[in-house]
């Protein structure tokens, strides 16, 4: 059980089940239209990947995803009620209303946000790598990227970049099996694309099954010690999402066997195995943690829905030209 | 004739297209099996397989250029991307190759290909998946923009646009994908790239738009006749480059009042072309300052929905913008 001790894991499975409630909750809600917009992208079934690997970090390390976001700013400790006010668009959200559900940010705890635009957060997070180099403060860059990001320019360049320039980033691919609707295989030549690292002269830290929250961590944790001493490291996680691209994408039906198989390596079993097997008492504590988390999620449900909304001048706030 | 929906229109523009002439396939994510993410090429990979709908990975830079390479070469391809957002990756393609080609080989080479793009917003898509983009494109010299604004025009200017031998891009008003129907020829027709199209005659003043503005102008302009008895022109674009000047000055020329309605951020914004015409060569047919409504200046629309509605221009802020000028 690597080198955590039991509340380090009691903490891995709190955030794990908190990040599953808000988002059970944001489905429902979006179902209702109290959470609006196009989109929205769960990371439900990849949540062992986030928290194990974020996990490995220091909190003054810093964290950069694409629009599927929920979990990472909340593993990366952003305030559970702003999150919530961002994704009903409120005026106390982390972004003032303005960025929703796939712009999280939240400054405050090196949580640089969610990107729509696939692939367009990876040259920026080579360039927070910069200057932890050009400054010498030892932080490292923890960047997600999709399966389907791959296969952008953005992910190539940012790759040798942080190669040549000997960048602290771990690059970890979030390989879910499928851009929308595109399987990798379809979208990539080469489908084991941790390989991608070699061509590059990155570290190759490999495959790790991202649907164990321990496993992830482990990896994370040498490909993050060895970011901070030495440049960059690239891990890919197999993992899965439970659902359609956004969850009103109807695309993606019969694939139950293929979930299934996935569903029943669940992270959070996977994780309530892990620590029953180290204390077969812990039941209580892990029906505790579920009650909390669920609290937790209503008083930030209440906490949006009792925010201002946004108006007019916030409209044409932040603007300087 | 029957009525359909701007993207049923697209699609069957495409499906014609694709039966016609065999050098035409279409390219781009997920537009093959899953048939687009609007689904405007649904059914479409059924009929002619993967070799003509081709699914390319997550890379607009090269669903574009690889586009270019082939009409180049002699095929015809139609480009998705799959919101005008993402177009920006593949804006050095466009402006850089397809743009430029034919006049730097000095006609050697042209680039028979079709980028088609939804765009706009006002449903709820946030500071990603919002943009108007036809500004940026309208400043080059060398490519051809449309934005359709009914299905007659939909389809006719995609059909157009394919057997174009110059590069097109068709900016679609995604908001409009469904909720905007109308009657489609039956039949073979194209619809001319170049002249607008008169939606609603007037003699009051001329209202100038494109793609969901035209609706919204129309709804304003029915609503200020009956309340107020002001007599709007409203003219489409719906070709913005090439532009049609002389329906421009025509309407202009029977009004002397020009309200020019465009959703993209004000400043440079397509408007401000269509306004300097008016001043340029319009100035005797003068009687009001050219008025201009569109979206804010800033950089996005935001997400949420209360700061959506404060961007987008909707029939309410046109109709007192008509009123405002009509007393002029
Ligand atoms: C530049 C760009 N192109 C296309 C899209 C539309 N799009 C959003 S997510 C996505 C698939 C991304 O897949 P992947 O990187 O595997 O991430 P996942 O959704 O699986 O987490 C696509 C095509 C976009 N947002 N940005
Ligand atoms: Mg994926």
């Amino acid at each position: 059980m690597a080198d955590l001790t039991k509340e380090q894991l009691l903490e891995m499975y709190r955030q794990m089940v908190l990040i599953r409630r808000f988002e059970e909750r944001c489905e429902e809600l979006y179902a209702q239209r109290k959470i609006g917009g196009v989109y929205l992208h769960l990371y439900n079934g990849q949540e062992g990947t986030g928290v194990g690997s974020m996990f490995a970090l220091k909190p003054s390390d810093h964290v950069i995803t694409a629009y599927r976001d929920h979990g990472i700013g909340i593993a990366k400790g952003a305030d559970v009620n702003r999150l919530m006010a961002e994704m009903f668009g409120k005026r106390t959200g982390v972004s003032g209303g303005k960025g929703g559900s796939m712009h999280l940010a939240d400054r405050s705890v090196n949580f640089w946000g969610g990107y729509a635009i696939v692939g367009g957060h990876l040259p920026l997070a080579a360039g927070i790598a910069l200057k932890s180099k050009y400054n010498d403060d030892k932080e490292v860059v923890l960047s997600f990227i999709g399966d389907g990001a791959t296969n952008n320019g953005y992910f190539h360049e940012s790759l040798n970049l942080s190669a040549v320039w000997d960048l602290p980033v771990v690059w970890l691919i979030e390989n879910n099996l499928y851009g929308m609707g595109t399987p990798v295989e379809v979208s990539t030549g080469q489908p084991e694309l941790h390989k991608r690292a070699i061509a590059y002269g990155i570290k190759d830290f490999g495959r790790v099954d991202g649907m164990d929250p321990l496993a992830v961590y482990a990896v994370a944790k040498e490909a993050v010690a060895y970011a901070r001493e030495h440049g960059p490291a690239l891990i890919e996680s197999i993992t899965y999402r439970y659902k359609g691209h956004g969850v009103s994408d109807r695309l993606y039906q019969r694939r139950e066997q293929e979930m299934a198989l996935y569903k029943a390596r669940d992270p959070l079993t996977v994780m309530e195995d892990h620590l029953k097997q180290l204390d077969p008492g812990v039941e209580s504590a892990l029906a505790a943690i579920d009650a909390a988390a669920r609290e937790t999620v209503e008083a930030a449900i209440r906490y949006a829905e009792e925010s201002p909304d946004p108006t007019y001048d916030d409209l044409i706030n932040h603007i300087y030209a | 004739m029957p009525e359909m929906t701007l993207i049923d229109a697209l699609r069957e523009g495409m499906d014609e297209e694709l039966a016609r002439d065999p050098r035409v396939f279409i390219t781009g994510e997920d537009v093959g099996k899953r048939g687009g993410v609007f689904r405007a090429t649904m059914g479409l990979f059924e009929k002619y397989g993967e070799g003509r709908l081709v699914d390319s990975p997550l890379a607009e830079l090269s669903i574009v250029a690889i586009g270019i390479g082939a009409a180049l070469a002699g095929l015809r391809p139609i480009c998705e991307i799959q919101f005008a957002d993402f177009i920006h990756p593949a804006f050095n393609q466009i402006v850089n190759e397809a743009a430029k080609f034919y006049y730097r080989s000095a006609g050697q080479w042209n680039v028979p290909m079709v980028i088609r793009a939804p765009y706009g917003g006002g449903i709820g898509g946030g500071l990603y998946h919002s943009q108007s983009v036809e500004a940026f494109f309208c400043h080059v010299p060398g490519l051809k923009v449309v934005i359709p604004s009914t299905p007659a025009d939909a389809k006719g200017l995609l059909k157009s646009a394919v057997r174009d031998p110059n590069p097109v891009l068709i900016f679609e008003p995604k908001k409009g994908y469904r909720s905007i129907k109308g009657d489609v020829p039956t039949g073979e027709y194209t619809t001319p790239i170049g002249p607008a199209r008169i939606a609603r005659e007037g003699s009051d003043l001329s209202v100038y738009a494109y793609g969901m503005m035209v609706h919204y102008c129309e709804k304003a302009a029915e609503q200020v006749a009956r309340e107020d008895g002001i007599q709007c022109e409203v003219i489409d674009l719906r070709t913005l480059l090439p532009v049609d000047k002389e329906t421009i000055l025509q309407s202009f020329k029977k009004t002397g009042k020009a309200l020019i309605v465009y959703e993209d951020n004000l400043t440079l914004g397509y408007g401000s072309e269509v306004s300097a015409i008016l001043s340029d060569e319009g100035f005797n047919y003068m009687d009001a300052p050219i008025k201009r409504l569109a979206g804010a200046d800033v950089p996005a629309v935001p997400f949420s929905h209360p700061l959506q509605e404060a961007f987008m221009i909707n029939p309410e802020k046109i109709a007192h913008a008509i009123r405002e000028l009509a007393a002029y």
